[in-house]
This record gives structure tokens, sequence and C-alpha cells, in this order.
């Protein structure tokens, strides 16, 4: 009959309007400042820096390769490389970035520089409440504030940084015996030039060298 | 004279007591001053309770909790949100008619308000007692129309334009059943003067009230009242002039800061009056619902039924979805008409039935057929179900 449908209508949306005052399941807003609800494992928003040890600079697994600042489609990164160079995780001598920003205000959250980075030194933080007075300089994020702990990033991604520091340490694990096998290799050619010492020597000298420079490779 | 009379009588009492203070030839006109003052404080601020009320009634029938942050309870929003219309930039668009443009909301909140001069808000409670009283809060209704083709027309905005053209032929429409079902009353009361209508439905059987809406003609007059002042006051599900999926905000798209409140208020004013006439015309006014509830005073009661009539309207807009505009025409036309028509019959025929419990039969057998068949012919060729596509899929 016309009009039945607007009666069950009306109906179904009494009782949602006396269920809310009854059930809590059905409300489900959540009074934010006050309120909070945890965020799921996967929430991002904006990069950060990852950095090993205590101290923020020193530790920073960033090799300013610049990599990220190229794949960055809304082009928000500005790197700029050290002259000099500091040691990486696996003892590697490394450019480090003397500066580096990540203008929020342009940043999209797309990954895009996590997905690239080769030494897992840029990852998303779940940071949200970033707004400010000053919509220029504080949004335009340094070196300083971008530089996280690992600790940090296990607390916000337990099992992805679980998943990196095993691979960190796998690629140590590796490096470590390609070195130790090198310097093996290394003694055993020395031993054996230092026993072949009394031949005459004329020209073989160049001859180690191009054999101890593919051990260095696999360390990058 | 008693408690309960002088409490009933209060504001008559007030409104005597301040005339006392100004010579004779002045009193006519400061009683009237009283009034409109009384008025024009009263109504916007049920006005201002109801934002609130509606914010909050909605967003519980969608289990949401509604405003709750200014003040307990979120009950202070209306005066955040006047402060927020206040401080806004007015905008005028550049090619806009300026003097149309500022003088649309004006008109219509003047229009609005004029109506509320026939309403009997409590016993001796009316501004003017007019023995024209239902044809002049008409004739003062209708102008509401202008207004908002003076907003659409002035913004010189397409959405505007659409949105007051949509609002125009829907009023019209409507305004012709809105007329037809109160007619009954008036055909019953022998009189359009609001006061002898409300009058006429004051006594009672046993505890009931003699109001016009326990009657056959009165019930189906008292919906179809309903559905036509829903459709004249552009409220949710006939809210198609303002469709803001489709025509950003209807014929108010180009007003900004308290302008637009004025519209807001204008519209949520003129659902108000509306709601005031349906009680009026079939809810027995100030009249109380049962016999021993007497002593409790008739503007109270009044007043209950209004905010009844809101929390009703607040209920249907949380339930029903907007209408197209051809189900829109098809209903005013092919469905809300026939049905005042006959009932316009129906009163004439319980007139002349005689007393007896005969005419109840008659009467209601007739509405109900007429209910039935013109439901069935109107839904012959509508499938109701899931939507089939014909190319997509």
């Amino acid at each position: 009959m016309l009009g039945e449908g607007i009666l069950q209508g009306l109906a179904e949306t009494a009782k949602n309007f006396a269920g809310s005052f009854v059930s809590k399941e059905r409300l489900t807003t959540v009074q934010y400042p006050e309120e909070r609800i945890a965020p799921i494992e996967n929430t991002r928003d904006f990069p950060i820096l990852i950095y090993d040890g205590n101290d923020p600079l020193a530790g920073l697994r960033c090799v300013a390769c610049q990599i990220c600042e190229k794949e960055c489609p809304p082009k928000c990164i500005y790197i700029v490389k050290s002259t000099d160079k500091k040691p990486d995780f696996v003892g590697k001598m490394q450019i480090y970035p003397t500066r580096f920003d990540i203008d929020i205000s342009v940043c999209m959250s797309c990954q895009i520089c996590v997905e690239v980075c080769p030494f897992e030194a840029i990852k998303m933080d779940t940071e949200f409440e970033l707004s400010t007075t000053d919509r220029f300089g504080g949004l335009m994020h340094n070196r300083e504030q971008l530089s996280k702990s690992n600790e940090h990033y296990h607390k916000i991604h337990p099992t992805e940084a679980a998943e990196v520091d095993a691979r960190l340490a796998e690629e140590k694990h590796k490096a470590e015996v390609k070195a130790k096998a090198a310097a093996e290799a290394a003694a055993a050619k020395a031993a054996a030039a230092a026993t072949a010492a009394p031949t005459p020597a004329a020209i073989p000298a160049p001859k180690p060298i191009p054999e101890s420079a593919p051990a260095k490779e696999p360390g990058a | 004279m008693s408690l309960a009379n002088q409490l009933d009588q209060i504001f008559v009492f007030l409104q005597h007591w301040i005339e006392g203070f100004f010579p004779q030839w002045l009193q006519p006109g400061v009683g009237a001053l009283i009034a409109v003052i009384g008025i024009v404080a009263t109504f916007p601020a049920i006005f201002a309770v109801t934002t609130v009320l509606e914010r909050k009634g909605l967003g519980r029938i969608q289990n949401r909790l509604g405003p709750n942050r200014v003040g307990p309870l979120g009950i202070l929003q209306p005066v955040a949100d006047g402060i927020k219309s206040l401080t806004k930039e007015d905008i005028v668009p550049r090619s806009a008619d300026g003097v149309v443009h500022f003088l649309a909301p004006v008109v219509l909140v003047v229009a609005i308000f004029l109506g509320y001069a026939v309403l009997p808000v409590g016993r001796n409670m009316v501004l003017m007692n007019m023995d024209a009283g239902l044809l002049f809060f008409f004739a003062i209704g209708a102008s509401t129309e202008l207004s908002i083709f003076m907003a659409g027309w002035s913004s010189r905005n397409k959405y505007s334009l659409l949105g007051a053209l949509r609002a125009v032929a829907q009023m019209i429409s409507y305004e012709v059943p809105l007329l037809l079902s109160s007619v009954v009353a008036v055909m019953m009361t022998g009189s359009l003067s609001t006061v002898k209508i409300v009058e006429a439905q004051g006594g009672f059987t046993g505890i009931f009230p003699h109001w016009y809406v326990f009657t056959p003609w009165g019930f189906a007059g008292f919906i179809l009242f309903v559905i036509a002042a829903l459709a004249e006051t552009n409220r949710s599900p006939f809210d198609l002039p303002e469709g803001e999926s489709e025509l950003v905000a209807g014929y108010f798209t180009e007003y900004s800061g308290f302008k637009f409140a004025l519209f807001f208020l204008g519209e949520y004013l003129g659902m108000l009056s509306i709601a005031g006439f349906a009680i009026t015309l079939f809810l027995g006014g100030w009249g109380a619902p049962f016999s021993f509830l007497g002593f409790m005073p008739s503007w109270a009661w009044f007043f209950l039924k209004l905010f009844a009539a809101i929390f009703f309207f607040i209920w249907l807009r949380g339930t029903l979805p907007r209408l197209r505009q051809d189900q829109l025409m098809n209903f005013a036309w092919k469905f809300m008409l026939p049905m005042t028509l006959l009932n316009l019959l129906v009163a004439g025929a319980w007139r002349f039935l005689g007393d007896g419990w005969s005419r109840w039969v008659i009467c209601s057998l007739v509405l109900l057929f007429a209910y039935v068949l013109l439901g069935r012919v109107l839904m012959r060729h509508q499938h109701l179900g899931p939507r089939s596509y014909r190319y997509a899929e």
C-alpha cells in the first residue's frame, strides 16, 4: 500500500535514534582530543629519516644518494651532499646529507621515497598532529626534525622494522664474511708474494689490485 | 481568579500592565508593539533551539553524537553559529543585482513574520483577531515565493536560478493542496478566523477533545496539510530547491554571512508558522489534549504541540530521501489534488449525514477506498526493487 515504506523507514530511524542512547556499540564516535584510538600498524603520513645508535646525525643511515629526491613525484625533498665521508653501518666510508629538507605541505604521502631507498634510511611516520601557525617554515622539516631513532621505528611499525633489521643484519654479516675472505685472500697473496720475493720482480706489481678491488663492491 | 487561570493569562496581564504606563491614545499601539516584540523574540529563540535539536536529533538517527562542544551538551551551539554568521564576510557577486540581492532575505523574513500576526499561541494571545485570518496567512505565505525568486534571479548564478525556479514551481504546485486541505476546517467552523477555529475545537466528549484530526475528514486533511506544508517550506523530502548534491545550495548559493543566516531563519520560521497553523487547524490549537489536563496554561500546550511537530519534521528529515522533480509534480497533481478535493466532498457529506455512527463509517470508507485506489493506480507502473542498468555492467 502507498506509504507503507515510509512507515517502515520511520520505524527504522526511530530504532536508531533510541538505540544510540542505549547501546554503546551503535555510537562509534571517538571524541578525538580527549579520546584516541591506536593507529593501525600500516598507518603512514610523512617520511622520516632513521638513525642507529644514540646520535641522530652520526648514526643517520642516509648516504645522500638522492634517489628519493629524484623519484619524489611532487618534488618535496631537497638534499645537499657532504664533501667528506663518514662510516656507515657496515663500516664503509660514505657521503652523508648536510641538508635534508622535506616540505610536508607538498608531500603527498605516497611512500615512493621509502620504496626506492636502498639503505632503509627513509621510512613513513605515524605522527599526524603537525599543524602549525607558521605555514612556510613550520611545515618545512629539516634534517634534525626528520631524524628518528630505530627504536621509534620499531615502536610505530614493529613488523616492518623487524624485517628491515633482519635484512640489514644479513647484509652486514655478508659484508663481514666477504671482508674476511678478502682479508684472507690478501694475506695469502701477501704470503705468496713474500715467498716469491726473491725472484726478480719486474712488472707483476699491479696484479693484486684488480683481485682485491671486487671485494669492496658487495658492501654497498 | 484561580492560579491556573492567572498563569494562563500571565502574558496578557503583562501586556495590559505595560500598556497602563502610557496615555489612553497610545495604548493600542503600545499593546501591538509589545505583542510584536513577543513574537519577534519567541520564535527566533525557538528557531535557535530547533537548529541544535535538529542537528543532535539527526546525529542520533545516524548513530552520531551531534554537536556537543559549545556549552553543556552543545546547547550553546546556536550562539556560536550566530557569532560566526555575523563575523563572516558578506560577499555579493560582482554581476549580481545589488539592491534585489539585499532585499530578498529581508522580504522573506518580513513576509514570514507577518504570518505570525494571525497565529493564536494561547487563549486571548493573538496579535490580530482577523475575520479572514487564514486567508491573510495564505496570502502572506504566497509572497515568500517572490523573495525566493528575487534571491535566485538577482544572484546571477545558474544554480541560484535553477533552485529558485524549482522552488517556485514546487511552492505554487503545493499551495493548491495546502489551501484545499485547510478548507475543510473552515467549512466545519464556518469562519476563516483562526481564533474561532480553535474555539470550535474546544469541547470534550468524555476526556477526549473535539479536535478536527479525530474525524475522518480531519485526519485526511491533517495528513494532506502536513505533506503540503513540508513541500511549501522546502523541507526534506521536498528539499529539491536547495538540493545540495545538485545545486550547491539552490537559491541562496550566492549568499554568505548574515544574509545567509536570514534565509536560514526565514526557512525555519516558515516551518514553525506552518506547523503552528497545522496545530491551529487540526490539533485544537492551544487546547489541552485531555479534559483533565486543562489546568496547564494554554500557551504551554501550544508550544508543546509545536515542539512535537518540530520533532516529527526532524524525524521525517532523517528518514526520507529527496524526491525527483517528476515524482514531486506527479505527487502534487495526481495524488494530493484529487485527495483534497475528495476530502472537501467528504467533509460536506459529514455535515449532512446527521449525528449517527453511519457518517463515521461512510466517510472513513470513502477516504480509505480512494487512498488505496489512488495508490494502486499511481504505483501501477512502478517497479520497485534493485535497479537494473541497461548499458552498464
